[in-house]
Order: C-alpha cells, then structure tokens, then sequence
C-alpha cells in the first residue's frame, strides 16, 4: 500500500455554509427569481420595521400637529399620502409602524415554540415511552382545536380583554406558540426517530456513550435541517394570526401601537361610503409581508429536495468523468467537480447521480 | 445471428449541482441476438447509465450524444432510441427491449396482484382481451418456474419470496417476447442459493426464448455463469471486451488484470488459517473465551397478542481469545441478531451469552457500559455509521473521550493520527468530513474508531459487502493486519463464503436461526457435510467460466438429492 497523495480539502466557505446564503447561490432560474423576490420583500420588511421611526412623518397615535387636528377620513394629500383614518390617524405612519408589531409577534412566537417543541421533540422521539404516547396525543388533540378561538381565549385570559400592546402580542404570539408546538413537535420527533436508527448512533451506543451526549452530539445537530422552513411559514402564519385578532376586535389598542388587523377593522364602514386608503394599505401591508415571507419559504423547500431543485442544462459530454474506486482503497477525490460540490449526506451513487444517503 | 442493439459512440452527462458530470465518455457495444452480454464494472464506471440509455430511461438531467439502434425481434424495424420521442419510446419498451430490475420486492407493486401487473404490460401493448391476457400471464408464470400459476396469478407481491419476486419480474420482462432484456443487477439482492435459480433462468431465457440480455453486474462469478461475451467499464469508458473464456484466461486490460486479482476464491484462506493455529501455545483452549453462547436463544417480541419471532435458537459457540470467528449465512438467518447481541444492542432472551465474563441475558445497560470500552463494532455501512456532521477525526476520537482517555476531541488527536496511520489513512484525512471520503476509506476510518481503545473483541457486521471489490479486497487484508497486529478475537459476519475463508480461523453456518456446521475453514469449506453447508458453498459462483460450468453440474446434482 502506497500512501495515497493527499490533496488539501477545499473548506466549505462560511458564504456556503449559511443556510438562506448556501441556497440562494445553488438556485437557478424560476426558483432563484422566487428566492430572490422572497429575500427582497423580507429585507424591505424588516428594515421598515427597524428604521420606523425615520421612514414615518407622524407618530402611531398621532392625530395632529402644529398645524391642528389631522381631520378625519382624509383622502391622499401631500400632508398625508395614504389619507387619515376615521380616527383621524395617519395610515402612512401606521402602516409602517405596524411593522415593528408583527416582527415582535413573530420573533415571541417562533422563539417560544421552537425552544419548547424541538425539546419536548428530542426526548419524546429518542426515549419513547409512554410520555412519548401521551404527548402525541396532546399534540392531536391541539391539531383539532382552531388557533383563532385559542387566540381568543388567549388574548382574554393574558390581558382581560384589555389590550395593551404587550397583552396583544403575548396574546397572539401565545396562540400561535400553543398551535406551533405541534409542528415542531412532529418534526423534530420525527427525525428523531429516524436517526436513532441510524448506524452512526448505534456506534456511538456500542462506544458506551451516554443518552445525553448521543441525544445532543449526534442526533439533534442532524435533526434540525427542516427548521429554516418551518420558521418560515410559520412566521407568515403568525402574522396573519395576528392580523385576524386585530380585526376580530381583540387585537391592539391604537394608542399602545399600531396593528394592521386593528386597522383594517376600523376600515370596515368606510369601505361602504368610498373610501378605500383606511382598507387598502394595511391589507396590502399584510400581503406584501406574508407573500415575501412565503417566497422564502416556499423555495427553499424547493431547493432544499435535490428532486425539485432546478439545475443548469449541461452541453453535450461535458464535464469530468467520475473517480471510480480502482485504486486500492477507492478514489481520492468523493465526487467530480471537487470535494466541495457535494452537500452533507449526498454522494454520487452508480449512475453518476447526486442522492441522499 | 443479427445485431439487436447497437450502441454507438455513446456519451452521457449529467447536470449536477457540482456542474457537469461525465457519466459515459465513449462506448461502443454490440449486442446479437440470443446472446449474454454482460457489463462489468466497479461503483461509477458508467454501467447502469449505459443500460438505462438502451431503454430511455435516463433522468431529465441528461444530455446524450451518439447513437442506440434498437433492432426488433424479428429485424423488420429499427430506431435510435435517443432520438425517439416519449411516445415511441412507449412502443418500443416492453415489446423491443425490457428491464428487469435489482431490487424485485420494489419492482413490484403491493396493492396490485402479479397477474395484474402482469397484464398491465400485455394490454398496453397488444389487443389482447382480459381473459386472453390472463391465460398469457399465467403461461408466462409457468415458464418461469412459479408453481401451481393458475393459483399463484392472483396472489400479491407480498406473498411470494424474494427469489420467487425476481421471477415474477422477469416474467414481466419475458410476456411481450422482446429481443432484448437489460439485466441491471438481477441478483445482487438475493442470497446466493437463490441468486443460483435465478441464473439458470436466465440462461433458460436465452436458450429457450431466445432473447438477447444485456447483464450489468459487478459480481465476475455471475459474469464465469451466464454470460458470453463480456465489456468491462472502467471511468466511462470500455476498457476491454471479449468473449468470456479469453477474458478470464488472459485478460488484456490492467485494469482487468486488477479486478479480477482482487475477487476472493474459495480456499485461499485455508493456508494461512493453518499457520495461525500452528503458531498458538499449546495451552490456549484452555484459556477462558471471550465469548461463550450456551443455548443462545433471540425472540423479537411480537405485536399485541401475536408469538414473537424466533431469530435465533438453540445456538452455541466460542470464541477464544485472539481467535477470528467467521459466520456465515443468508439474509434471515439471524447472523446479524448475533452480532448486535454480543455489542448489546439487541436482548438476549433465552439460554445463555457470556462476553467477556458478563452474562448478557438479563444485564442492565448501566452494568455493561464499562465492557464496552472492550468491544469494538465495524458496521455493514460505512456512510451512514458515521455522523455526518463530525470530521473523522472527531468520529475517531468518539470512543476515547467517552471513555475518559482524553478530555475532547482535540486533545485525543496525537492518539486519532496514530490509528489512521495504523489503518493507512493520511493524517489529514482527519480534518475531512465522513461524505467527502470514498467508501473504502470510510471503512478504514471506521476500523480505527472500533480499535481506537484497543479492544480484546471486534465485532465485524458485513464490514464489505457495501464495498466495489477491488476496495473489499483492500480492507479485508488490512483487517487482517490490524488482526495480527493487535491480537484482537473477533466475530466475522458475512454472506460471503470467499470472504470469510479469507480470515476466519474457524467458520460457522448458520440456517434459519441455528447452526448448522462449525469447524475450521478447511474442514467447512473442504468436506461439508451438512446438506444446506454443500448446496450453499456448490451455490457460490466461481470467478472461472469452466470450473463454475462444473459446479453448476455438481448444484444441479445436490439440488436433485434433496
């Protein structure tokens, strides 16, 4: 046996390594324009919410200035370019303030049921039991129940009916924790479960490792690959959890801040008389954000799947010809195109064709 | 005899994430009628992607070049199957040219019964009526050897065996009489007793329907079988092609030279096994073993209400210190059950099992946890026993911080470069991750892991039957080495007869949960005297076209004995 010349491995570059970053270099065509479209209407989201306070003229519960009361039902004017509402607020500064309020609910919610699902995941999938059985049918059970009365219930029980604007984020943000558990419950359960038939954590049991350190070193960190997708679509479900409490009437007074749901509610009559800005701003707010949060979603998922993911055509007999295994002790190189080309857990099988393992 | 397909200048590439990949560079092959053509060749070399372009079968990813003219049976038609469209393409599969498949339990269709699906074939091509059809599927069922067909045509997959399954598929590929059957690995999932049947069907395909096959395979004692002519594939590209006694006497191609050295025969272990058992000291039976099984006994509990499953009964064996242990059997007979037994990974529920002086019926997990420093475990897989996310040498390194040698993986890393020098893996190979290595190499990797705390027991499941041959080749000698080297006992466990003689000191045969023969290679392997310990070794093909013709008369002659 001959040392083989070892060859330096090409690291996977930090850029490559980020999830949202990793997939949007590999997507082409139709799901990289989705992906990019997403990633846009995410970043004018965001920084709206973050950069709030200089992007809107008025405050959110502002209903005059130096020059007097804003009036009400106002149509666009140069003073106040989406109108006023019947509550004679500006419905430019409330649909940009109206940002920050649903990113709120969205980091409450997703941090909340993430931390306690893939937890309650874990353990239920790896150890099973009974726990394990009774969990599952909570999990069911919560499946049949519909998220907005729990909202309802919730929003009650945390602020009495009185919403401030902690109480309505707490309450929504609480609902959808309550509904999400389930998902991320199920998921990470799952994966657990399928893992730990995995012979790489039979190895480490026959190595003697203890349950903790198989659970954390060797099945969490392989669990969590569908997470990004989850959180995604789960964010846009929130917002819209939100939006509904608002416009139900349960969601958050105009002067602790400014809510889109809220708005679109008190736009309900004018809607009638002809006057449309109150309406349209808002929902349209609520669609832009949704839609971006979705692209993101949506694309990923497609990208994620090496079945759905879009490739460039090749020209005809491009390319290297795949290392087969001849040398004693196989190829050095795992596939054509470098080491680096091949994402964790996929190889090249026989026919030259990139699977999952 | 004419030309049924003509394979000319084929190139094939696949659009990856990687970029492009080569499949095929350059291939040219004829294939005449009534003729065994088989393609032999190591994970990679291109082989199944030829197959599947005979049939149009390649994946919307692929760009092809060259020309694949599909003659019929009858030389009336002919058409480049690259440039037909779906629809012709229809016509021509089933009727011109068809598949049979590795794997026959996924072939098949669970919710349909065999007559159905064989039907399914018949009426989409001719304008048979269904009780015509029905007739036709039950003939085919006959030919091919499935008792009582009128019976067994209503019957679902499930139902039959796996051996059965694979004649049920070829049935599938025979009904519409094609020139030509694409053979993609017929046999490779079966077990070799059954994989025996099967050839000789195939051969009765040939001389009996006539019908040209086309035999993709990596096993070269399948090629000495049944085939005629062989191409071997080596990086896309056929290296070498003649006729099956020129190839096997004087191979041209090195690579030939190579892959055939590398295949594993029958007997070349008996030699060294001897030298072994020579040089041992004369009192070392009499040393405590380090695995004793009395009476070993493994049920898999059963649903609600329902008796367990009986995986291994009534077993006993030893292995002493030192001592290479090689087990034997087919898929089922509860060799595997055995291994994970001793690791504990599976409950022993009856008689008794001592490892290393620890009585494993009724032991608690936290009672054996400090044996298991002594155990080292290689699996059948070397891709999916690693964790994907930990570079080598933190895998490697695994064992010796659980077990409090080291603090973390960096500080076991002087220890973690010494065993991959030991396996001669290069030291850097450690900063790689489990994916970016080729499977042998993984093998080797996971080798060290199982030696990393220089266990007195190896359990090895099948370390290579996930392994291209000349790769198996490789690890097994190196096993071998560390064998010498590390004195290590070690329970071997394999489907392969060849591999075993290559290591084990003695060998047992284990069939349908009991064993049934033990002794020393010589003694199993030279003058078997359990019925199932002859058929399985007479089963075995042999990688030499005139012996194996031998030996397919010695089966032939068992198999009527029984």
């Amino acid at each position: 046996m001959t040392a083989a010349p070892v060859t330096a491995v090409p690291k996977r570059r930090l850029r490559d390594r980020i999830p949202v970053v990793h997939q949007l270099r590999q997507s082409v065509g139709l799901q990289r324009g989705m992906l990019v479209t997403g990633l846009v209407m995410l970043a004018i989201f965001i920084l709206t919410a973050i950069f709030a306070a200089l992007i809107a003229p008025y405050g959110f519960a502002q209903r005059a200035d130096a020059s007097g009361s804003f009036g009400s039902q106002q149509p666009p004017s140069p003073e106040h370019l989406f109108g006023t509402t019947v509550g004679s607020y500006d419905v430019l500064s409330r649909v940009v303030w109206g940002t920050q309020t649903a990113i709120l609910v969205v980091v409450v919610a997703v941090i909340l049921s993430l931390f306690i699902g893939v937890a309650l995941g874990l353990y239920s999938g790896y150890f099973g039991g009974w726990l394990d059985r009774i969990l599952v049918v909570i999990c069911d059970a919560i499946y049949a129940f519909p998220s907005l009365l729990l909202a309802i219930v919730l929003s009650i029980v945390i602020s009495g009916g009185q919403s401030s604007l902690w109480g309505g984020v707490l309450a929504a943000a609480g609902s959808i924790v309550v509904v999400f558990i389930p998902q991320y419950f199920r998921v990470i359960r799952a994966e657990t479960v399928r893992i730990k038939a995995e012979p790489f954590v039979e190895s480490a049991k026959v190595l003697g490792a203890s349950n903790s350190r198989i659970v954390f070193k060797h099945v969490f960190r392989n669990a969590t690959r569908t997470l990004p997708l989850i959180i995604t679509l789960n964010s846009a479900e929130a917002i819209l959890t939100l939006a509904a409490l608002g416009f139900l009437g349960f969601g958050i007074e105009p002067t602790a801040a400014a809510e889109w749901g809220y708005d679109l509610f008190k736009a309900q009559s004018d809607v009638t008389s002809g006057i449309w800005w109150t309406a349209l701003f808002p929902g349209l707010a609520i669609v832009f954000t949704v839609l971006g949060i979705m692209l993101v979603g949506e694309s990923l998922n497609d990208l994620a799947d090496p079945r759905l993911r879009g490739r460039r055509r090749v020209a005809q007999a491009a390319g290297e010809v795949a290392a087969t295994s001849v040398v004693p002790g196989g190829a050095l190189s795992a596939g054509p195109g470098g080491l680096s080309g091949l994402e964790d857990g996929e190889t090249f099988d026989e026919h030259g064709i990139e699977v999952k393992r | 005899m004419s030309t049924v397909v003509e394979i000319r200048n084929l190139g094939v590439s696949f659009a990856t994430d990687a970029g492009a990949v080569k499949a095929i560079e350059d291939v040219s092959l004829s294939v005449a009628g009534g003729e065994v053509l088989a393609i032999v060749g190591e994970s990679g070399s291109g082989k199944t992607v030829t197959a599947k372009t005979i049939l149009g079968l390649l994946p919307e990813t692929a760009t092809t070049r060259g020309a694949v003219v599909l003659t019929n049976r009858e030389g009336t038609r002919e058409n480049d199957v690259i440039s037909l469209s779906k629809h012709q393409l229809r016509e021509v599969r089933g009727t011109d040219v068809a598949m049979v498949f590795q794997e026959p339990s996924t072939a098949l269709n669970p919710v349909y019964t065999v007559g159905w699906q064989i039907m399914e074939g018949l009426r989409a091509h001719g304008h048979l009526s269904r009780k015509e059809a029905r007739a036709k599927a039950i003939e085919i069922l006959g030919r091919v050897g499935i008792p009582d067909p009128e019976e067994r045509v209503d019957h679902f997959p499930h139902q039959f065996s796996g051996g059965q399954k694979q004649r049920v598929v070829i049935a599938m590929a025979l009904v519409l009489d094609p020139g030509l059957i694409v053979a993609d690995e017929p046999t490779t999932a079966l077990d070799v007793t059954v994989q025996a049947e099967i050839l000789d069907l195939l051969r009765r395909c040939r001389d009996e329907f006539g019908t040209a096959i086309v035999l993709i395979t990596h096993n070269m004692g399948v090629v000495a079988d049944l085939a005629d002519r062989v191409a071997v594939m080596y990086q896309g590209n056929v290296v070498e092609e003649a006729d099956v006694h020129t190839l096997f006497a004087a191979p041209q191609a090195d690579y030939t030279k190579a892959l055939l050295a590398a295949v594993p025969y029958v007997g070349h272990g008996t030699a060294r096994a001897a030298e072994r058992a020579a040089a041992r000291p004369t009192n070392w039976t009499e040393q405590p073993a380090v695995v004793e099984a009395k009476g070993l006994e493994i049920v898999y509990p059963g649903r609600f209400g329902r008796p367990g499953f009986q995986a291994v009964g009534g077993v006993d064996f030893l292995i002493r210190p030192g001592e290479v242990l090689g087990l034997v059997g087919e898929s089922g007979s509860g060799k595997t059950t055995i291994g994970r037994a001793i690791a504990g990974l599976t409950r022993v529920t009856g008689g008794s099992l001592k490892v290393l002086d620890a009585e494993m019926n009724g032991i608690r997990e936290r009672d054996f946890r400090p044996l298991r420093s002594r155990i080292g475990f290689v699996f059948q897989d070397p891709a999916s026993s690693f964790n994907p996310l930990l570079t080598v040498a933190e895998c490697v390194a695994e064992p010796l911080v659980i077990h409090g040698r080291a603090r973390n993986a960096a500080a076991a890393r002087a220890r973690v470069d010494d065993l991959l020098e030991a396996v001669q893996l290069p030291r850097a190979y450690g900063d790689r991750y489990p994916h970016e290595l080729s499977g042998g190499q993984r093998q080797r990797a996971s080798l060290a892991r199982a030696l990393a705390l220089e266990p007195e027991l190896l359990i090895a499941d099948e370390p290579t039957s996930a392994l291209d041959v000349s790769v198996q080749a490789r690890v097994l000698e190196l096993f071998a080495e560390l064998q010498h080297e590390f004195g290590f006992a070690s329970l071997f466990i394999s489907h392969d007869l060849a591999v075993v003689d290559l290591l084990a000191d003695r060998i047992a045969v284990l069939y349908h949960g009991a064993l049934v023969e033990e002794g020393t290679g010589a003694e199993v392997l030279g003058a078997p005297t359990d019925p199932y310990t002859q058929r399985l070794l007479a089963s075995l093909p042999v990688p030499d076209p005139i012996a194996q013709a031998e030996r397919r008369e010695e089966l032939r002659r068992l198999r009527e004995a029984v």
